[in-house]
């Protein structure tokens, strides 16, 4: 087998939290350190083969779009280390950008906000490749209309700006300009979410046209279940940071392991359950800043134990290519005492 | 049984500089007591504005040219501005997307309570305030009594939209317009809410209209539905009729477009065309130059015909399947 394209291994990030007078005040009073963190991504391995695409789902703050960022070396991790290739992501500004940087493209959620309003659509798309020098002068425009073409959109689309198109027209122009460098990866972060449902299917065919077409490889990030389902090979399921359930799509819909995967499958309402179908988990999402011990989910999961208020589970097998961190598949969720 | 809310041909205009648009184009529903009508449509279709202008709460350069809309035995078109604004949070009161717009960020939210009770009974605080707990104990809130003394900020996105809900409630109204509650919220936190505001339904037998833009939510929630187009309803039945046997090309094209029913990895059904400008409608059924079935009869409007049970406003609506 070759190695993966994209392997993300043991990245933690964490984002220092500015320090208030008081708190420095309290600190210096105390003789203990002011400012905690944000622990935003924590101890995730991922990898991605040539050619598949990984859905990354989960709620508002569980880490998603930081670990899209860490792969497209936006930011730089804390902790771990993020290859493509075999070589290290530059990561943002710290280092000189090098051609790698260029080798992932992102695609944002807001296309209102993702182009520049000032900028004709085809400057914008032929913005990377003319800087980076990826296409000679005197083909720029034939290669920008041959992407607009590619996205469903017209040629002569180039000379209008952003304010001229809808959402979804937006959304396939930031789908031709991340296209537009070549990228050896895609990273999609809520690609679909802020589109009507008619557009929303519109754009997930036009990505599943362009996989197939040019094999692309990308991480997709999405809180939508049923989306992720459709055009994912491989999903991870996050919470507070951590991985919880690694599987292929095909197995982690049919059978959920993780109580918090299975909790997030049945509190979705999905089309045609009927009335009151749906089961709500108790509780609200922890904060990142101050996670509870042991596993994340505990004080919201209905099978947890003594073990799971002390220790972190592990990401570990769980057959069939799947991986789940849930003592419930390692030795139970009682207090691990001389047996274990 | 008496309709809680019964809408007649609600008509909403805003003037633009391309001209007048008509944004809630003759619409009608009704909906008894306990039971939920989930109004769906995508942006635009006037959704929200429909909800507004039950309200009255439509500013220019927008104005409801028509229609009547009956809460009880008054109907709110007829009423003075004073007296339709002591309706408001009485008798019918509305819960927006966003529960930071709605709470007051510098008020307690006892406080804020306490005020909304008082504004339409005179009480004294004390009273109004224990009024107010046992509204955020009906939404389920763990220690109300603790969280009256809170700050909006001091709490989750969850539980100021509970704290919201527990306000449109304080009166007993006998609708409650909810505009996309719990779009903003996550999904857990969201089935937290839906499943409480299905309780509240049974439990006061409060009218509530659900305007939302996802299917998923009304065909779990909702007893009745009507979808939207482009300022009217297309297509009017219960859940199950309108969710299981659409009619209307427009609701099965809705449908047929959701992830999550087909093969993965297989071409999802698309509705051909980008949802209209109100200032660019076709002619006849709004529709009609996105429609696989049309013909040169949807040139003009199609009657609201019933069928199956409910209503479509369509020349060729589907057979049962």
């Amino acid at each position: 087998m070759t190695d993966p394209l994209l392997v993300i291994d043991h990245v933690s990030k964490r984002f220092p939290l500015k320090a208030t007078l008081g708190d420095k005040l309290t600190a210096r009073l105390s003789g203990r350190r002011a400012g905690g963190a944000v622990h935003a991504v924590t101890d995730v391995s991922l990898t991605v083969a040539q050619g598949e695409v990984v859905g990354i789902v989960g709620e508002s703050g569980c880490g998603k779009s930081t670990l899209g960022r860490i792969a497209s070396g936006i930011y730089a991790p804390t902790e771990g280390s993020v290859m493509l290739d075999g070589q290290p992501i530059a990561s943002g500004r710290e280092e000189h950008v090098n051609k790698l940087t260029t080798r992932v493209q992102m695609i944002h959620q807001d296309p209102f906000a993702s182009l520049n309003p000032r900028m004709k659509v085809g400057e914008t798309i032929s913005e990377g490749p003319r800087t980076h020098g990826l296409v000679p002068a005197s083909e720029v425009r034939a290669t920008t209309r041959a992407l607009l073409d590619q996205v469903g959109l017209e040629g002569a689309y180039a000379d209008r700006f952003p304010h001229q198109f809808s959402g979804g027209q937006r959304q396939r122009i930031a789908i031709a300009r991340a296209l537009a460098m070549q990228p050896d990866l895609l990273v999609l972060d809520e690609a679909v979410a802020s589109l009507d449902v008619s557009i929303q299917a519109q754009v997930l065919n036009l990505f599943l046209d362009l996989r197939r077409d040019l094999g692309l490889t990308a991480l997709f990030i999405s809180h939508d279940l049923s989306v992720v389902r459709h055009v994912c090979d491989r999903v991870a399921i996050m919470y507070l940071g951590r991985v919880v359930e690694l599987a292929p799509a095909d197995e982690l819909y049919a059978k959920p392991e993780h109580p918090y995967t299975q909790a997030l499958f049945t509190s979705v309402p999905t089309l045609g359950t009927g009335r009151r179908a749906f089961v709500p988990i108790k509780g609200e999402i922890p904060s990142p800043i101050d996670p509870p011990p042991g596993c994340a989910f505990h004080p919201r999961c209905p099978f947890a134990g003594p073990r799971c208020r002390t220790e972190i589970p592990r990401l570990s097998d769980a057959g069939a290519n799947r991986s789940v961190a849930c003592h419930l598949n390692d030795g139970g969720v009682e207090e691990q005492g001389v047996a274990a | 049984m008496t309709a809680a809310l019964d809408v007649k041909g609600l008509t909403t205009r805003f003037d633009t500089r391309a001209g007048t648009v008509t944004a809630v184009d003759d619409v009608s529903f009704s909906v008894e007591p306990g039971r939920i009508m989930g109004l769906v449509g995508e942006s635009g279709s006037g959704k929200s504005v429909t909800g507004f202008s039950i309200l009255g709460l439509i500013d220019e350069p927008g104005r409801v040219t028509g229609g009547q809309v009956m809460v009880e035995d008054t109907d709110l078109r007829t009423l003075s501005p004073d007296a339709l604004r002591s309706m408001r949070g009485r008798k019918v009161s509305m819960v927006f997307q966003d529960p930071m717009m709605t709470l007051n960020p510098v008020l307690r939210i006892g406080d804020q309570m306490a005020m909304a009770v008082q504004v339409h009974e005179a009480m004294p605080k004390a009273k109004a305030l224990e009024r107010a707990r046992d509204a955020l104990g009906t939404v389920g809130i763990p220690s109300p009594e603790e969280r009256l003394a809170a700050y909006p900020h001091q709490l989750s996105g969850g539980m100021r939209q509970r704290v919201a809900i527990a306000t449109a409630l304080l009166h007993g109204p006998a609708v409650i317009i909810a505009d996309e509650p719990t779009t903003a919220l996550d999904v857990s936190i969201q089935g937290q809410i839906l499943a409480e505001v299905r309780r509240l339904a049974d439990e006061t037998r409060t009218a509530i209209v659900w305007i939302t833009h996802d299917l998923a939510v009304v065909s779990s929630l909702a007893d009745d539905i009507c979808v939207m187009y482009a300022g009217k309803i297309v297509e009017r039945g219960t859940a199950e009729e309108v969710i299981g046997q659409p009619r209307h090309p427009y609701t099965r094209g809705l449908l047929d477009s959701v992830p999550g029913q087909h093969e993965p990895g297989a071409r999802l059904p698309q509705i051909p065309g980008s949802t209209p400008q109100l200032s660019h409608l076709p002619s006849g059924c709004p529709f009609r130059n996105r429609c696989p079935r049309a013909t040169q009869v949807c040139a003009t409007l199609p009657p609201f015909t019933s069928i199956g049970g409910h209503s479509v406003l369509c020349h060729h609506p589907l057979e049962a399947s």
